[in-house]
């Protein structure tokens, strides 16, 4: 989908990001992270520039992104959303949670909102068990997170944005 | 022993320490010290916003005192935690803390002497005025070693730790030979933290004895277990005390380098940890020529990549040096060839977090602690269906039964027992007839679990056994690296019967296939992953068999939580009428006022199971049940 003004920023931007490495194998998950930080996800024209970078075959780069859960392929959305699925989150019902997150968001897990506000995905675990069930919510692990409360963060949402558009006019 | 330099590394860490005491000093000399748990389990709770009205409080009264983070004290139930030390007073812990509460702490307590009791966890101190931690029924049953720190220093000022007494282990291992240093860890009978109990020392041996320059340390704080969060909880509360762990092991085994594996889920503990590593470095405590002796080490943090079978040494290992994280074969083991091919010690966090206390007081202190086979503590994490959630550390040889019900209190609501997950999903289910075992780790393995990292989870009677052994074969089934066919496949045909049988489906001779299966899986697999990924069957298989016949025959699920095999009803006797608080919670509309009598109907097609209206229901009509199979509905 990018264009060709597009795909020349996105591997302008890698590049600065890889001049703060050294060019050794050892560092492309560091460097596929910093990426994807600059950036937000790793498109191919990233993983192209890194594969360069580090001087390994490209399928090496593409291996190591598909490998991990951290990393993705496509742009995220502008919250992140991410349903813990530990063990005492799944057995007081993380699982209802992540089905309501689908249903109000009407996406599937690993996907982002057709109008990109929104990415949805699950967490093996935070490791706030306390909280169960758990919704990391922009990097803010939420605790109690049950279908009334995943509406009740939706609507907050919505109000933000409201305040937003009226202070813009 | 070398006696060159050995004076000036005394004098050089005495300065060091004389500082840093003074500094702790300074601060009990201020009218008071607010510490505010901020753990990420604390700020799950809200503690920055508690932290933020303290400051923002102290400021209006125009007070000066110190308030600061701290890590995580353990007792997660009582989150946010604020601990206030003023003189006079003993160090009052606060539970529940609120931005309310922490203003009104600021004007009553630090600027009266209101110490506001109604909002007191216990103290730190023995003392006439609160009750102590210390006479908690709790204590009896809890010893903290490489808990103690936790929650009462600052983890991000280093000065904290040293005032402790931290660093003063390297100072003493400094002045030792390796080998005496390795005859210690050895005699003391320390084994590996990390699950699967192996013997500390022996690997610091293999290690030191293996040729090839340069050798690695490496701390493997990748805890992917779901429902366990020991690793993290230490990370973030008492850093340098793995770091003062590694550096020891260091000088052990003879490396020059070290890495720090956390993973990626745990952004916090890895900010703390390079904060701790960039200040130990500012004291020449890290890298070169520390203390002025001619030990040299330097210690990176590498953050994993979500990946549950980086936490498998060599699968870490291929993970540092840029690659997939799939298992190789061993032997050789990384002790003799492992990073880069070159000798490498991988130690838990846990473990590592132990060497300074054995360094300190000695071997023979710590196989005084828990068990013959298996001395010193157990570090576990309480979650789940238990009253006092938490973390706690308790001698090796104590009952599961004292960690669940005198540590934690147990179950809400005084509903019955039914299990104990322990070892994620490398451990298993045990049931009420194994509560009385001592925890050690061969008595864990002999029961069909496994200590794994200390990940505890608390299971009711509304726990379905099926569905917590087809999450957990969910869970491994996607984490599998798919080196091995036994566990590429042989987990996702598990998974498919579980699954069958959570819809009700399947047959009683599935049973037996599922249990064949289970053993080859166990049998064809080259890492611990697809080793120990049957065990969630097995052990349930062994103690909960009637609840797979229950789901196969009947298509029945006995705990009520299997989606398929459930529906939701309203009992009209008992429905207020002229209540709508289903109706009104409902998230996807299902429920309706019948026109006339005025009673709630559900819309079973509508309806997905989500329990809302079972919550939202007043409890003096309690009008809505769950009922298994669904065609227990009434029509």
């Amino acid at each position: 989908m990018a264009n060709t003004e597009e795909k020349t920023k996105i591997k302008e931007q890698t590049r600065r990001i890889l001049s703060r490495f050294s060019r050794k194998r050892g560092n492309l998950i560091p460097t596929l992270q910093k990426v994807q930080e600059g950036l937000g996800y790793l498109p191919r024209e990233a993983m192209l520039e890194v594969a360069r970078f580090l001087d390994i075959p490209e399928i090496d780069v593409y291996g190591v992104v598909t490998f991990y859960n951290q990393f993705r392929l496509n742009p995220p959305g502008k919250h992140s959303i991410r349903v813990c699925l530990g063990t005492a989150c799944h057995m007081k019902g993380g699982y209802i949670t992540l089905d309501a997150w689908k249903r109000r968001l009407k996406i599937d897990r690993g996907q982002t909102t057709a109008d990109r506000e929104f990415d949805l995905d699950t967490v093996a675990c935070v490791g706030c068990c306390v909280m169960a069930p758990v919704t990391v919510v922009d990097d803010k692990p939420e605790g109690q997170v049950e279908p009334t409360k995943v509406d009740g963060i939706l609507l907050s949402f919505e109000r933000e944005r409201e305040k937003r558009g009226k202070k813009k006019r | 022993m070398k006696a060159t330099g050995l004076p000036d590394i005394a004098s050089t860490f005495q300065k060091i320490r004389k500082r840093a005491e003074a500094r702790w000093q300074e601060l009990q000399d201020r009218r008071a010290v607010i510490m505010v748990g901020a753990a990420t389990c604390g700020r799950a709770a809200g503690a920055l916003k508690v932290l933020r009205a303290f400051k923002d409080e102290l400021k209006k009264q125009n007070l000066d005192c110190p308030v600061f983070e701290v890590g995580c004290m353990g007792h997660c139930y009582a989150e946010p935690i604020v601990i206030i030390a003023k003189p006079g007073y003993p160090s009052i812990v606060y539970q529940q803390v609120n931005p309310v509460i922490a203003r009104r702490l600021v004007r009553e307590f630090i600027l009266g002497d209101d110490p506001c009791l109604e909002s007191v966890l216990g103290a730190l101190e023995e003392n006439e005025l609160v009750p102590g931690l210390a006479d908690f029924p709790r204590a009896q049953f809890e010893q903290k070693i490489i808990l103690k720190n936790c929650g009462h220093i600052d983890p991000e000022d280093i000065d904290h730790y040293i005032a402790g007494g931290g660093y003063s282990a390297l100072v003493k291992a400094l002045r030792l030979k390796p080998d005496e240093i390795i005859n210690e860890v050895k005699k003391s009978g320390l084994r590996g933290r990390g699950g699967a109990g192996f013997a500390t020392g022996e690997k610091w041996a293999t290690c030191r004895n293996a040729p090839g320059r340069p050798r690695y340390v490496i701390c493997n704080g990748d805890e992917g277990d779901p429902g366990a969060f020991m690793d993290r909880a230490i990370l973030e509360s008492d850093p340098h005390s793995v770091i003062e762990g590694m550096l020891i092991a260091g000088y052990a085994v003879g490396a020059r380098y070290g890495y720090i594996y956390v993973r990626a889920e745990y952004p916090l503990a890895v900010h703390r940890t390079r904060l701790a590593l960039s200040q130990a470095k500012k004291l020449n405590l890290l890298g070169r020529n520390i203390l002025g002796s001619d030990f040299s080490f330097d210690i990176k943090l590498f953050q994993g990549s979500g990946a549950f079978v980086c936490g498998e040494e060599s699968a870490l290992i291929a993970s540092l040096e840029g690659k997939a994280g799939t298992p190789s074969h061993r032997p050789p083991y990384p002790a003799v060839s492992g990073l880069e091919g070159k000798p490498t010690l991988i130690n838990n966090v846990k473990t590592l977090a132990f060497i300074r206390h054995i360094v300190d007081k000695g071997a023979k202190w710590f196989s005084g602690i828990g068990t013959k086979n298996s001395p010193g503590t157990a570090v576990f994490a309480l979650a789940g269906k238990v009253v006092n959630t938490g973390l706690t550390e308790v001698p090796m040889g104590t009952t599961l039964r004292q960690v669940i019900f005198d540590v934690g209190s147990g179950i809400p609501g005084g509903k019955p027992f039914k299990a104990v997950q322990i070892g994620g999903p490398s451990g298993g289910c045990l049931p009420e007839s194994a509560l009385d075992l001592p925890i050690d780790f061969d008595s864990l393995t002999e029961a069909g679990a496994m200590m794994g990292s200390g990940g505890m989870i608390v299971l009711d009677e509304d726990d379905c056994m099926v569905e917590i052994a087809r999450y957990f074969l969910e869970f491994t089934q996607r984490e599998s690296c798919g080196k091995c066919t036994f566990c590429r496949l042989g987990t996702k045909q598990l998974l498919e019967m579980l699954a069958e049988f959570t819809r009700g489906k399947g047959e009683i001779k599935d049973l037996d296939t599922l249990a064949e299966l289970a053993e080859d899986v166990r049998a064809g697999s080259l890492c611990g992953l697809g080793r120990t990924a049957p065990n969630p069957v097995l052990t349930n298989l062994r103690y909960f068999r009637d609840e797979y016949e229950a789901h196969i025959k009947e298509g029945r699920c006995p705990a009520l939580m299997c989606q398929e095999l459930i529906a939701f009803y309203i009992i009209p006797d008992r429905c207020e009428l002229t209540c709508d608080a289903c109706v009104g919670n409902c998230t996807v509309e299902a429920i309706s006022s019948h026109p006339k009598k005025r009673y709630k109907i559900i819309d079973q097609e509508k309806c997905v199971k989500c329990g809302t209206c079972l919550t939202a229901c007043p409890p003096q009509y309690n009008a809505i049940v769950k009922l298994s199979p669904p065609t227990e509905v009434p029509k």
